[in-house]
C-alpha cells in the first residue's frame, strides 16, 4: 500500500512539472506586464521593479529561479500585492472556496435528491408538474442572474439576509452565495433522480418487494433509492467542476475573496506568481485527490487491494 | 468518473468543508457597539506600504492611516498635517518644516523629522522599487538616485533636528506643498522595518501616524481600521473604527449601499446611473474630478504624423455636448481643453473652435479634412482601438457614427484588453487612435501637462514639439506663481493647436453618501478622509 502511494506520488512529479512549464510560457506569453497601468512607468523605476522580481533575466533563468522555489513549496511573492506572499494569497481564498463549494454540493444533492423521489412518487400529478417546472427554471438560468435576483430581492427589497461578504461573519453571509450556486445543480439532480426513480419503481423486484406488503415509503428507502442513486452519483464530476467554475461568478457577485476570484483579478492584474501558484495549487490538489480516492477504494473494496 | 470514485470525492469535499467551516465559525465578529464607517473601496491596495502604493484606493486607504507634512481639509484645502508650519527660502529652493512636538506613531513614538527624510530617502532608494520613485523628481539629486547614479543618502532632504526638516529642491516647485500631501511621501517607521522586515506592513506590524491603525486586512474583502489613541489630532476623530469593503464590481457595491450595509460607496455603475439619481435624488453626490478622457493619435506613423489639419478635423467633427448628455450622461463636462477646469492658480486655455457650434465644426472639419487629401472618392479609414468595457464601447460608437455622419471617415473598433491596449500603446506600431485617460496626482496644471513633454513615458501620443518642451521649462524655473501660470498657460495652448490628442470630457466623481455621514464635502481630488467624517446618531447604523 504504502509503496504504491509512494510509485503514484512519483508518477504525479511529470504531470506536474509539465503544469508547470505550460502554465509559465502560457502567462509570460500574454502581452502587458505585472507592472503595466494607464499610468506608465519611467525607465528607472521599471528596471529597479523589474530587478526586485528577477523579471530582468532571461526566460530560463526566471523559471529556473520559481521551479526552485516551487520545489521547496515557495511560489513567490505576487507581483500585484505587494505586501503578500502567492502562498499566502492561496492559503487566505481556497478556504473560503472550498467551504462555499462543499455546502453548495451538499444542498444540492439532499435537496435534489427530495424533490425528485418526491415528484417520482407522484408522478403526472400537479406536483410533480411543479417541482419539474421549478427545475427546468433552474437549469435554463444561469448563476449569474440567479444571483442578483437573489440579493435584490432577499438582501435589498427583504433585508433578510446581507447582500455581500465582508462586514458580517457567521452563517449568514454564505445562504445567498451557497443558494445562488446550488440552484442549477438542485434542479438537475431533481431531473435526474426523478427519471431514474420512475425507471427502479417500475422493475420487478420493487413490484415483489410491494406484493410482499412492504409500504411505498420502506420500499424507496430501502430498495429504490440505492439503485436510482447512481446516474446521480455519476453525475457528481461533472457536477462538482459546475460549481468550482460557477464559484467564479458567484465570488465575483458577492465579493467573496475566494480562489476563483484570486485567479481571475490575478490574470487580469498580469499577477504571473499568483495564476501560476493557482494553476499549480489546483493541479498538486487534483493529482492528490486522486491518490486519496484510489487509496480508499482498496479500502472499501477488498478485491482492489488483491490487484 | 466511476460511481464510486464519485462518492468518495464527495465524502471527502464535505468532509474539509466541516472541517473549514467549524474552524471560522469561531471567527466571527460580534456586533461592534462603536460608530463604524462602512465604505467601498474599488479594488484591494497593491500595498499599504506608504512608498510602495500606487492605486487611487490604495491612496484612500493610506490617507486614513497615515500622514504627510500636509493634508488637506474635507474642501480640499491644503492644511497642516504632521508639520505645524513651514516657510520658504527667497529663492524657493529650500523648504523648512517644522514637525508637531504632539504628533505620535501608533505606538506612541514621536513622530520626527528623521522619520520623514528616512521615507522620502526610501521612496527613491531603486532597492525599494517604488512605483512613485519619480514623484518627487524636484527634490535635490532625486533623480540620479532614481537612476541609481547616486546614494539615496545624497537626496537634499535633510532632518536638522528631530523637529525641523528641510527640503532642498532643484527648481522652483510652487506644487511641492501639494505634493507632500500624497500619501508615497508619507513616513515609514523605520524602527518597525528594522524589526519586521518586509512584513512590518501587516496588520499588527504597521504603524501608522494617521487617524487610524490597520487592524485587520483580507485581500479581496475588507480592511478593517480602528482609531489611533496617539494621533496628535485624535480628539477631533469622530469615527472609531472604519470598515474598507474591496467591491471590485459596482453593481455589488450598489447592492450593499441598497441594502444599508455601506455608507459610502466608491462609485455608481454607469448603467444604474439614471434610476440611482432618481432614487437616491441628495444622497447622490457628483463633483468634478481632475481627471481627462481623451482619445490619442499615434503621432508616429501615417496617416497622423505630420498631419494636424487631419487630426484637428476628427477632434471637431465629435460633439462633446451629445457625447456627455446621450452617452456618458453623469454630469461630466464636455473637455474642449487639456487641464480640467477647477485646478488651483490657473485658467485652461480652450480648443479654438470651442465657441464655435457643431454645425460650423462639421463644415470646417469637411474642409480640412478635404485639405489632407481625403473625401467621397478617398474615404479615411482609420483603426480606433478602446480597452473592453461597456462605457468605452459606447462611446467609440458615437464617436465612429459622428465621423461617419460628418465626414464619411470609415472606423474600424477594436476592442482590446487593457493590458494588449497599453502594450500597443507603448509600441506605437499598430495604433491610430487609441482611447485613454489621466487622472492627477495633485491640484496643479502641472500633473497634466507633464504628461506630454517629448520625454515623459506617459506621453502615448509621442508628442514632441520643442516650443512646448521649452514653455514647460521655463514654467519650471519661474519662483512667481504668476509667471509660471502664464506660461503652463501658453504651453496648453501649443499642445491644444497641435491637436495631438482629442480632450473629450473631464471626469467626475460619483458617490453615494448616507445621508446620516456628515462632514463629506465635495472637492476636485475627491479625497474624503473618515478622520473629517462622523455618524449622525439617528443613522448610526446602516
Amino acid at each position: 500500500m504504502l509503496l504504491y502511494a509512494l510509485k503514484r506520488l512519483l508518477g504525479a512529479i511529470p504531470t506536474l512539472l509539465l503544469v508547470i512549464v505550460l502554465a509559465f510560457l502560457m502567462v509570460h506569453a500574454a502581452p502587458g506586464g505585472p507592472f503595466d497601468d494607464e499610468r506608465v512607468l519611467p525607465p528607472d523605476t521599471r528596471e529597479a521593479l523589474e530587478a526586485a522580481y528577477n523579471l530582468d533575466q532571461p526566460l530560463h533563468r526566471q523559471f529556473i529561479t520559481y521551479l526552485s522555489g516551487v520545489v521547496t513549496g515557495d511560489l513567490g511573492p505576487s507581483y500585484h500585492y505587494r505586501d503578500y506572499s502567492v502562498g499566502e494569497l492561496i492559503g487566505n481564498a481556497f478556504p473560503v472556496s472550498l467551504q462555499l463549494g462543499a455546502m453548495a454540493m451538499l444542498l444540492a444533492v439532499v435537496l435534489g435528491v427530495a424533490a425528485g423521489t418526491f415528484a417520482a412518487l407522484r408522478r403526472n400529478t400537479l406536483l410533480d408538474r411543479a417541482v419539474m417546472g421549478f427545475a427546468m427554471t433552474g437549469i435554463s438560468i444561469p448563476v449569474f442572474v440567479i444571483a442578483p435576483v437573489l440579493v435584490l430581492l432577499l438582501a435589498v427589497k427583504l433585508q433578510w439576509l446581507p447582500a455581500g461578504w465582508s462586514g458580517s461573519g457567521g452563517i449568514g453571509r454564505l445562504i445567498l452565495p451557497v443558494v445562488s450556486l446550488a440552484l442549477p445543480q438542485i434542479a438537475y439532480i431533481a431531473r435526474l433522480t426523478r427519471a431514474s426513480m420512475i425507471d427502479v419503481l417500475a422493475s420487478d423486484f420493487i413490484r415483489t418487494a410491494r406484493a410482499q406488503g412492504l409500504g411505498m415509503g420502506a420500499v424507496v428507502r430501502y430498495h429504490a433509492l440505492k439503485p436510482a442513486m447512481l446516474p446521480v452519483l455519476s453525475y457528481m464530476g461533472p457536477a462538482i467542476a459546475a460549481i468550482l467554475t460557477g464559484s467564479v461568478v458567484v465570488e465575483e457577485i458577492f465579493g467573496i475573496p475566494g480562489l476563483g476570484r484570486s485567479f481571475v483579478n490575478g490574470a487580469l492584474n498580469r499577477d504571473y506568481t499568483l495564476v501560476l501558484g493557482i494553476v499549480i495549487f489546483y493541479a498538486a490538489l487534483i493529482v492528490l485527490l486522486n491518490l486519496v480516492v484510489d487509496l480508499l477504494y482498496g479500502v472499501i473494496d477488498p478485491r482492489i487491494r488483491r490487484r | 468518473m466511476s460511481k464510486l470514485r464519485a462518492f468518495v470525492y464527495v465524502i471527502l469535499f464535505a468532509g474539509a468543508a466541516f472541517v473549514v467551516w467549524q474552524y471560522q465559525a469561531t471567527e466571527d465578529i460580534d456586533e461592534p457597539e462603536t460608530p463604524v464607517l462602512h465604505r467601498g473601496l474599488p479594488a484591494d491596495p497593491e500595498s499599504v506600504d506608504p512608498q510602495k502604493a500606487r492605486s487611487t484606493q490604495a491612496g484612500d486607504v493610506l490617507r486614513d492611516i497615515g500622514e504627510g507634512l500636509l493634508s488637506y481639509a474635507p474642501g480640499g484645502e491644503l492644511i497642516p498635517g504632521a508639520a505645524e508650519s513651514w516657510s520658504i527660502a527667497d529663492d524657493g529652493l529650500t523648504y523648512t518644516f517644522v514637525i508637531r512636538d504632539n504628533a505620535r506613531w501608533s505606538n506612541g513614538d514621536p513622530v520626527t523629522a528623521g522619520d520623514f527624510a528616512f521615507s522620502l530617502r526610501r521612496l527613491v532608494d531603486p532597492a525599494t522599487a517604488a512605483f512613485y520613485a519619480n514623484s518627487i523628481a524636484v527634490i535635490a539629486n532625486a533623480e540620479a538616485i532614481v537612476a541609481g547614479e547616486l546614494s539615496p543618502d545624497e537626496l537634499g532632504v535633510e532632518a536638522v533636528d528631530d523637529r525641523t526638516l528641510t527640503i532642498r529642491l532643484e527648481q522652483p516647485t510652487p506644487y511641492l506643498l501639494a505634493l507632500l500631501t500624497h500619501p508615497v511621501t508619507f513616513p515609514v517607521h523605520a524602527g518597525s522595518i528594522a524589526m519586521h522586515g518586509d512584513e512590518f506592513t501587516r496588520p499588527g506590524n504597521l504603524l501608522s501616524n494617521g487617524a487610524y491603525t490597520l487592524d485587520a486586512w483580507v485581500p479581496g474583502s475588507v480592511l478593517e481600521l480602528s482609531r489611533n489613541e496617539y494621533y496628535w489630532n485624535n480628539a477631533a476623530t469622530a469615527i472609531d473604527e472604519v470598515r474598507h469593503h474591496v467591491l471590485t464590481q459596482g453593481v455589488t457595491e450598489l447592492n450593499r449601499y441598497r441594502a444599508g450595509e455601506l455608507h459610502i460607496t466608491s462609485t455608481v455603475p454607469p448603467d444604474n446611473f439614471a434610476q440611482v439619481r432618481e432614487e437616491y435624488g441628495d444622497e447622490l453626490r457628483v463633483a468634478p474630478y481632475l481627471g481627462i478622457y481623451y482619445y490619442g493619435f499615434n503621432l508616429t506613423k501615417p496617416p497622423f504624423r505630420d498631419n494636424p489639419g487631419l487630426r484637428e478635423a476628427l477632434s471637431m467633427a465629435i460633439d462633446r455636448e451629445v457625447l456627455v448628455e446621450k452617452i456618458v450622461g453623469r454630469g461630466e463636462a464636455p473637455a474642449y481643453s487639456w487641464v480640467p477646469p477647477g485646478v488651483d492658480n490657473y485658467e485652461p486655455r480652450r480648443l479654438a473652435f470651442a465657441d464655435m457650434s457643431q454645425d460650423e465644426r462639421n463644415a470646417r472639419a469637411r474642409r480640412l479634412l478635404a485639405e489632407a487629401g481625403y473625401g467621397p472618392d478617398n474615404p479615411l479609414e482609420i483603426e480606433l482601438r478602446y480597452n473592453t468595457s461597456d462605457e468605452h464601447r459606447r462611446i467609440a460608437l458615437a464617436v465612429q457614427a459622428m465621423w461617419k455622419d460628418a465626414l464619411g471617415v470609415e472606423t474600424t473598433l477594436i476592442n482590446e484588453e487593457l493590458q494588449v491596449l497599453l502594450a500597443n500603446m507603448r509600441e506605437a506600431e499598430v495604433t491610430q487612435v487609441f482611447r485613454s485617460s489621466w487622472i492627477g496626482d495633485y491640484n496643479d496644471a502641472h500633473t497634466f501637462l507633464s504628461i506630454v513633454e517629448s520625454d515623459n513615458e506617459a506621453n502615448m501620443p509621442r508628442y514632441v514639439n520643442e516650443e512646448y518642451d521649452a514653455m514647460m521649462d521655463q514654467a519650471a524655473s519661474q519662483t512667481n506663481p504668476q509667471w509660471r501660470r502664464v506660461h503652463l498657460e501658453e504651453a496648453e495652448r501649443v499642445f491644444l493647436a497641435d491637436h495631438a490628442a482629442i480632450p473629450l470630457y473631464f471626469y467626475v466623481s460619483k458617490h453615494l453618501v448616507n445621508p446620516g455621514v456628515q462632514g463629506w464635502e465635495d472637492n476636485v481630488l475627491d479625497y474624503h478622509y473618515s478622520q473629517h467624517l462622523s455618524l449622525a446618531p439617528v443613522d448610526a447604523t446602516p
